[in-house]
């Protein structure tokens, strides 16, 4: 009781000392933290640990392409009545979109990624 | 009991009045929102109202789901990325909380209907693109066209790119749907199988040790996917959100 009551009048070397300590403990924090950060960019190429969840992600992943090529080729054709060739191409456009996402998602290295100039 | 799908039918619990000819009404699975937005209030606004050097139990939950999520996004996005802090977070929070609820027993899941995943996985696709184009003008065009490809299949890659960019939102929201849905069926599917063998006597009663141990194993690994989806969402709207502030890949 008596320490807090003397602590209302801080002496500004007090101030100076209780900073100090802040700094030095927020340098131990960032060293603390520095090193999962530090780990991290590998971990976020895989982004889901558990291998049933990497199984959902890549298999939506496909369909996604697949779906989306289908309905953008039905809408063309009801649209431009040129039915059945904007679903057969923008099927077949989907379906490559989709082994696209599926790369991507699994991380595969394509060719074009390291012939990229550093921007 | 036996059926399944029960567990995700919509009640109205009371109405909240007409708009045109469409009633509005307060569904129990507006309830649940409501519910998770009450826990994460509750979560992030009490303990860290005494703002204390050395936390309190509470407060370091809060602030590790703070720093959780800032390191998602740094790692995925860069600095720039905290711009969007908020958004993922509020995403996260949201999710999480509602998977987790939807676990409770008597709770409804929010996310195992496609309504919900899909509002927020448009709310991330068309933050994409409208930042996008606010902050690279037509340059955001450049996340279609892939550097170094030769120039006469450019326009074939152009075409599989934004197929492949419009597909997005459907991965995205029908992953956390299709997960939270599956999950929730099969642990439905495994608890019927106590009830059936146990009304069959003695012997079943004893067979039912089998699916009761499955359903204690099944609700702790749906513990860990409601958790898991959470993240894959939020990191997923991470990277998404890094194409509209770096594009060009």
């Amino acid at each position: 009781m008596t320490r807090d009551n003397g602590d209302h009048g801080n002496s500004p070397s007090d101030e100076a000392a209780l900073s100090a300590r802040l700094k030095r403990l927020g340098e131990r924090l960032g060293q603390h933290t520095g090193r999962p950060v530090d780990k991290s960019p590998g971990a976020s190429s895989t982004a889901d640990p558990s291998a049933m969840a990497r199984g959902f992600r890549l298999s939506t992943e496909l369909v996604a392409g697949v779906l989306v090529g289908a309905a953008l080729g039905w809408l063309l054709d009801r649209w431009l009545g040129i039915s059945p060739w904007g679903l057969i191409v923008f099927l077949l456009l989907g379906f490559a979109a989709g082994v696209l996402n599926v790369m991507r998602a699994a991380g595969v290295n394509m060719g074009s990624n390291a012939s990229r100039p550093p921007d | 009991m036996g059926d399944p799908i029960h567990q995700f039918e919509l009640k109205s619990l009371f109405s909240l009045g007409h708009i045109g000819p469409y009633e509005i009404v307060f569904t129990n699975s507006a309830l649940f929102m409501l519910l998770a937005l009450l826990a994460t209030a509750a979560l992030m606004l009490i303990p860290t109202r005494q703002r204390a050097l050395v936390p309190s139990r509470a407060q370091s939950v809060a602030e590790l789901s703070y720093e959780f999520v800032a390191n998602t996004i740094q790692s995925t996005a860069g600095k720039e990325g905290m711009k969007f802090f908020p958004l993922v977070f509020s995403l996260f929070i949201f999710v999480l909380t509602v998977n987790l609820l939807g676990l409770l027993p008597y709770g409804f899941t929010v996310t195992s209907h496609i309504v919900i995943t899909v509002a927020l996985a448009l709310l991330v696709f068309f933050t994409v693109l409208v930042y996008g184009f606010w902050k690279n003008g037509l340059g955001f065009f450049r996340l279609f066209v892939p550097s170094g490809i030769p120039i006469y299949i450019l326009p074939l890659i152009v075409f599989i790119e934004v197929l492949s960019f419009l597909s997005r939102p459907i991965s995205h929201s029908v992953r956390l749907f299709a997960n939270m849905l599956a999950g929730h069926i099969t642990l439905k599917v495994f608890a019927g199988f106590i009830v059936m063998l146990s009304a069959l006597g003695i012997h079943g009663v004893v067979g039912a040790i089998l699916p009761l141990s499955l359903v204690v194993a099944l609700t702790a690994l749906e513990f860990l996917v409601a958790f898991l989806q959470a993240y894959v969402f939020a990191i997923l709207t991470c990277i998404y959100l890094n194409d509209a502030i770096h594009p060009g890949h």
